[in-house]
């Protein structure tokens, strides 16, 4: 057996894209390249392609999921796609790309270490590079990948992929975006997508999968301050395990260490880590991104919601400033009154004011009475109790939260903290 | 217990998909009131239990095992599931088909092609109902079919059990939110993200015991378009199908009538993940309830399956 495979890493990454703009294009030609595709998911494929009077195989058809879809021949929702390469494991969030669909862009994105963005070598920057570009900001994607596609339709030019490339560099600087990378391909012949481009011989970067395989991961949140949000607690009541009391979580950042001194917010009592479990096993130290059960050395009350930590303190505060998504064809208000879960815990909220709603198309700043579906603004949140957070350009975890609408229990919107 | 420093070897992808789905196992102890694990006996609900029991050490794990027996099991399946609820210490419960079948809930296919598969809707929304439970947990895998690419870790069904693709709540970073009208339940996918290959490889450095059924073994079965069946007495046979000795196994195990056997030699967890890495077809190319038709597993979801 390939020793490899138990070693490699996980990327996660997202797309967004429209109707005509090649996207599932894309992914089916990432999926087929890299020989994920089985046969009798090809031959199904080409027998739909058959059907629909196509005369080449249509890759697109691949990544479309749900019948209602594929009348319409677009994608409503985010679908989740896996491949593995010998390096690396990838999990696709593939959104559709219209406005309409923003919520979907920011769902997809919420997970994402890397956001790929198709431009359309005929067109240029457009009105939709910029909304996902702002997204992909937003939800702080370390790593963006700019695949200018069609260059099979401009003759492979490279004077238009240069233009594109610093067209886009002020809109990347104008967000904020680190770490672009610039790739000229065809997803529909290939070129630079798994195999290196022979019509572009003037590009001598990475093919879009090199970039994939050696991208670094956004997990390694192993050197920021320790963030575990308490699940549960474990007690087995059982003869063995009598005095047992495990906090589970997930380590969202961190490293959690046996002998190490944490507070546990809100209560901010500080205690000294005795033991991590992980089922059967006893480990001494962990890193970012793992389960685990926590036994304390005091007895101190503490239940699902609260937050241990150490290093740099969290904030906490009943007044908190986000910029949120929302999700919901009803809109919120001024005012509006919703449960709000942060993390592992639940308070009420209440909608201050709406600071600003931002055009995501123009990036302009506007006043708004209401935010509808797919709105993105700033806003002030009264909580009914404290919050312990951290800004989301330092913690994911913590500095995120959702709205739910208390009356139809659907999630409503998304909170990004400030 | 064995004492080990981890911090010093990356988190690689096994470990990262076991954290997740840890981390949502727990979510739905906190935020549901009766849940249940979902167990076919498949190598994926396998995996779910042991995650399961991995995530509520030394606890023990705080839901039931369901499993929707079709009466068309295989021996070994229903021998594993045993050994496993009594090594557990978990609780069993079995809602039958039969009787569903024998109480006119349902009314038996006939024909050569008759299978179950499609009446454990109706058993399952029964024993749901039955005893309360409020979620129900399942292996299923994002990866295994084209409808369930879109499926959520939480996914939201209302009072008749359907699913409705267009009203599913929006899942961002690992926030779920389980609130629900009197009525409605969730079915919970802790393994969402996981494939195939993830199943088995994490199989093999967990060193999960699995049923015999999945290695190699001399079965009599039968060729049904293309396909290899077990030859067991609730098939019924056309008149130019002919019963051979073969060594086969499973990929995936469902209820007799659509679980395909591949003809294999793989006898070891090294055999099988070296087997699926050469192998060109998906698992469920194997199961014949998929080829109804292009889309039967989404009808099949919308209807209220797993």
């Amino acid at each position: 057996m390939e020793r490899g495979y138990l070693d490699m890493e996980l990327l996660r990454f997202t797309t967004a894209g429209s109707v005509d703009d090649g996207k599932s294009t894309l992914i089916g030609r990432l999926l087929y390249d890299s020989k994920s595709i089985f046969e009798d998911q090809l031959e199904a494929v080409e027998t739909a392609s058959r059907n629909r009077g196509n005369e080449e195989v249509n890759l697109a058809l691949l990544t479309d999921g749900l019948r209602s879809e594929r009348e319409q021949g677009i994608t409503i929702d985010v679908a989740y796609r896996y491949f593995a390469t010998p390096r690396r494991k990838f999990i696709i969030a593939d959104t559709p790309g219209h406005i309409q669909y923003t919520r979907n862009m920011v769902t997809g994105a919420s997970t994402a270490d890397l956001a790929i963005i198709l431009i359309d070598a005929r067109g240029g920057v457009k009105e939709q590079t910029v909304r996902h570009s702002f997204i992909a900001s937003m939800l702080g994607i370390g790593q963006v990948a700019v695949c200018v596609n069609k260059m099979d339709l401009v003759d492979f030019s490279q004077a238009v992929f240069d233009s594109i490339v610093s067209e886009y560099r002020v809109l990347a600087e104008k967000l904020g975006l680190r770490n672009v990378h610039f790739i000229p391909i065809s997803a529909k012949l290939g070129d630079n997508v798994v195999e290196q481009s022979t019509n572009m011989v003037w590009y001598a970067g990475q093919t879009l999968m090199e970039l994939l395989e050696s991208a670094p991961i956004g997990k390694s949140f192993t050197d920021a301050s320790l963030r575990m949000t308490v699940q549960g607690v474990i007690r087995p009541m059982s003869e063995r395990f009598h005095d047992y009391r495990g906090y589970t979580g997930r380590v969202a950042s961190g490293v959690l260490r046996v002998g190490d001194e944490v507070t546990v917010y809100p209560s901010e009592r500080v205690s000294i880590i005795r033991a991590i479990n992980l089922g059967e096993h006893q480990l001494t130290e962990t890193q970012a991104g793992e389960s685990v059960a926590v036994q304390l050395a005091d007895d101190i009350d503490i239940g699902r919601g609260d937050l241990i930590a150490s290093g740099k303190a969290p904030k906490v505060s009943n007044e908190i400033k986000l910029k949120v998504c929302w999700f919901n064809a009803n809109p919120l208000l001024t005012g509006g009154r919703y449960i709000i879960r942060h993390a592992t815990r639940e308070v009420q909220g209440i909608a201050k004011s709406i600071d600003y709603r931002i055009d995501i198309e123009t990036l302009t700043q506007e006043p708004a009475a209401r935010l509808e579906m797919n709105d993105i603004a700033a806003l002030t949140l009264k909580t009914s109790a404290s919050l312990v957070f951290d800004p989301y350009k330092e913690n994911r975890t913590t500095g995120s939260l959702i709205f739910i609408d208390p009356a139809t229990f659907e999630t409503v919107g998304a909170g990004i903290i400030l | 217990m064995n004492s080990e420093n981890r911090n010093r070897e990356k988190m690689t992808h096994l470990r990262e998909l076991e954290a997740e789905s840890i981390y949502v196992l727990r979510e739905v102890a906190a935020q549901f009131e009766c849940p249940a694990i979902l167990f076919s006996g498949g190598k994926d609900s396998i995996v779910v239990t042991h995650l399961a029991y991995k995530a509520f050490y030394p606890a023990r794990i705080p839901f039931p095992l369901v499993h929707i027996d079709t009466g068309h099991n295989f021996a070994e399946t229903i021998e594993y599931r045993d050994a496993l609820v009594e090594r557990l210490g978990a609780q069993l419960i079995v809602g039958s088909v039969q009787e569903s079948i024998d109480t006119g809930r349902v009314r038996e296919e006939t024909g050569y092609n008759a299978s179950r598969n499609r009446l454990q809707t109706t058993t399952l929304l029964d024993t749901i109902e039955k005893h309360k439970f409020d979620a129900a947990i399942g292996g299923a895998r994002r990866d295994e079919e084209k409808a369930r690419a879109k499926e959520r870790f939480f996914s939201h069904r209302d009072e008749f059990g359907q699913w409705d693709p267009r009203n599913q709540r929006p899942e961002l970073w690992d926030i779920y939110n389980g609130h629900k009208q009197i009525g409605e339940h969730f079915r919970v996918f802790p393994i969402s993200n996981w494939t195939e290959m993830d199943v088995w490889q994490y199989i093999l450095s967990e060193r999960i015991e699995m049923p015999s059924i999945y290695f190699t073994h001399r079965r009599r079965v039968f060729q049904r378009d293309g396909q290899w069946l077990a030859a067991e007495e609730c098939m019924k046979l056309r008149p130019e199908e002919t019963v051979e000795i073969r060594e086969v196994r499973c990929r995936t195990i469902g209820d007799i009538s659509c679980t395909g056997l591949t003809i294999s030699r793989a006898s070891s967890l090294e055999d099988i993940i070296e087997e699926i890495a050469s192998s060109r077809v998906t698992e469920r190319g194997g199961r014949a309830d998929d080829k109804r038709s292009e889309t039967s597993m989404e009808e099949r979801k919308i209807a209220g399956y797993f």
